[in-house]
């Protein structure tokens, strides 16, 4: 029982919104298979064109390929760092705990022009190159609260007596944590890790500031903009990785759920 | 799960694999640590690479807020100086801007949590089974690359965009709108539009924790359904109210890359000009300082919203 017990309005409510939430991404979607080169209604006709020309524009791959690297490195290390926050948070008792998990949460909240600035201050500072490095450096950073949470949470939901069982029985802490521990929470770090990647696929607030001369996949895509006739190819490219992070995002829902 | 099975090796097979190799390594080195190293291990890595590529940033921009200028190398001997401070407090723009972008992210935050309500209570309580589906839907744009979808947003909005030719093809204006890119009003739709499945998370999370019951004994009672509303639902869901208030207020108001692609000039918030100090007017001392006004800005919200919120409430 609950109140106003016609769900009518309110279900068409929903998907009256949900049409408008999917609305631009239909435009995205109509605008790389559009012939012309800006959209404009009616359509002038309909072309695979722009998708059979991202393959030969070289630096439009080469940046899909460095977002990639970057987002592949800066997950992993997150998931690890992260994990280990994740298990002291959990699993540990110590005075400086509060101030680690602060710390590791921070970048949450913390703006991203006030991360970007800061981190393009201390590369600057000690004369180090923006570059492919920077950036991951950076995406770390703003994964890690992702999978703290992720893993965290998971790893809460579990009984410590299991590992006090494996230690009793003569397992030392290691041990229990590879045989035990990291088995227990392995699909939540997987959950983890598809959602760094996809935070660090898709930014560009950072990526903006700390890439070098080799942009990422956003920062060539923003720098791309103002050439109209270029756009239905970047819009394209844009479609398939919207595809592909999209993919991995339901993957991971999929995974944490599965629990 | 809890037994790993133990498979006997192969008889005769004496071939040290490098599965094998590994796992004897990792397993002598691990051998001789008890849980008191094994919390220096865990630890450390996290800790080192917190405080270098995150504290230390921060605490760097601090120090280079009271650089009185740009000239000399930041390891020699500088005098700390307040200026950049004193400049920015006295210079009235910066701080209406400071103001108009507040005002833009208040409004923000309850345009999506007004508009999102309706859905979270639809998924609570009229979605039924298919409540996964329909969540999953609302969220998929949500998941889908912010940076492309503000990039819709310019397709749709510009003067050779989909809503100006769609009205002049159907005879309604004559000449494209202008007045709908770049600017202020641009930066607030795109923006309620990318928070919108956001916000109504929290709001889910408290009117699912609602206890049902509730709503009898109330109907019991002779409540008619808009006071079980009113007194019940309503005061109920308001810290999941808050929370989406707050997780959709404190990024917005530093938001930057929205103004970036959708505001133009006129557009612009307290971030692009933090942006504009570090890039074209290279002013790096006057531009930490501003950061630091923001950051401060924001960890004052953050205080604020853990004493109102408990979030381990919502996080259940």
């Amino acid at each position: 029982m609950t109140p106003f017990r016609n769900s009518l309005p309110l279900k068409s409510y929903y998907f009256g919104l949900i049409a408008l939430l999917y609305l631009p991404i239909v435009v995205l979607f109509l605008f790389s298979i559009n012939a012309n080169t800006f959209l404009s209604f009616p359509l002038q006709g309909l072309t695979l064109e722009w998708y059979q020309k991202l393959l030969a524009s070289e630096a439009l791959v080469r940046s899909a390929r460095a977002s990639v690297i970057v987002a592949l490195g800066s997950s992993l290390a997150a998931t690890v760092l992260g994990t280990m926050v994740a298990l002291l948070m959990i699993r540990y008792r110590f005075r400086s705990k509060g101030l680690l998990v602060a710390l590791a949460t921070l970048p949450l909240i913390v703006p991203y022009i006030v991360l970007a600035v800061a981190l393009f201050l201390l590369f600057s500072v000690l004369n180090i190159d923006r570059s492919l490095w920077t950036v991951g450096v950076a995406h770390t950073i703003v994964a890690l609260p992702y999978v703290l949470l992720i893993v965290g949470s998971r790893l809460a939901g579990f009984d410590a007596s299991l590992e006090e069982a494996a230690m009793d029985l003569g397992a030392n802490y290691p041990t229990t944590l590879r045989r035990i521990v990291i088995p227990m929470i392995a699909p939540a770090m997987v959950s983890a890790w598809l959602t760094a990647f996809t935070v660090s696929f898709d930014e560009f607030a950072l990526a903006l500031f700390l890439a070098g001369t080799q942009p990422t996949f956003p920062v060539y895509l923003y720098g791309q903009l103002r050439f109209a006739n270029r756009l239905p190819i970047m819009i394209a490219l844009a479609v398939l990785l919207m595809i592909g992070t999209l993919t991995l995002v339901l993957i991971a829902e999929r995974v944490r759920r599965a629990e | 799960m809890t037994s790993t099975p133990i498979r006997p090796s192969p008889p005769g097979d004496d071939a040290v694999t490098l599965h094998h190799f590994l796992k004897k390594m990792v397993e002598g080195w691990g051998g001789g640590l008890d849980r008191r190293a094994t919390f220096w291990i865990l630890y450390l890595p996290p800790l080192l690479w917190l405080g270098a590529f995150f504290l230390i940033p921060l605490l760097l921009m601090f120090a280079y807020s009271f650089r009185p200028d740009m000239r000399g190398d930041f390891f020699q001997l500088w005098q700390p100086s307040l200026n950049q401070y004193i400049k920015l407090a006295s210079t009235g723009s910066y701080w209406r801007l400071l103001w108009t972008s507040t005002q833009m992210a208040f409004f923000i935050s309850v345009s999506a949590i007004l508009l999102s309500y309706p859905i979270s209570y639809f998924l609570a309580f009229h979605a039924g089974q298919r409540v996964g589906f329909y969540l999953v839907l609302l969220l998929v744009p949500f998941w889908t690359s912010y940076l492309l979808r503000v990039m819709a947003w310019k397709l749709m909005l510009g003067t050779e965009g989909v809503i100006n030719s769609f009205l002049i093809y159907m005879g309604l204006i004559q000449e494209p709108l202008t007045a709908l890119l770049y600017n202020r009003n641009a930066v607030v739709l795109t923006l309620i539009y990318v928070w919108i499945p956001f916000a109504a998370l929290p709001i889910l999370a408290a009117l699912q924790r609602i206890d049902r019951s509730l709503f009898e004994a109330a109907a019991d009672l002779g409540a008619r359904p808009i006071h079980q509303f009113l007194r019940i639902t309503l005061p109920l869901s308001l810290p999941g109210v808050l929370a989406a208030f707050f997780m959709v207020f404190i990024p917005t108001v530093g938001e930057y890359v929205t103004p970036l692609l959708v505001g133009g000039s006129r557009g612009s918030m307290y971030g692009n000009i933090i942006q504009d100090f570090f890039t074209k007017a290279a002013n790096w001392p006057f531009g930490s300082a501003m950061s630091m006004v923001m950051l401060t800005g924001t960890l004052i919200l953050v205080a604020i919203a853990t004493r109102l919120i408990n979030l381990k409430d919502l996080l259940e």
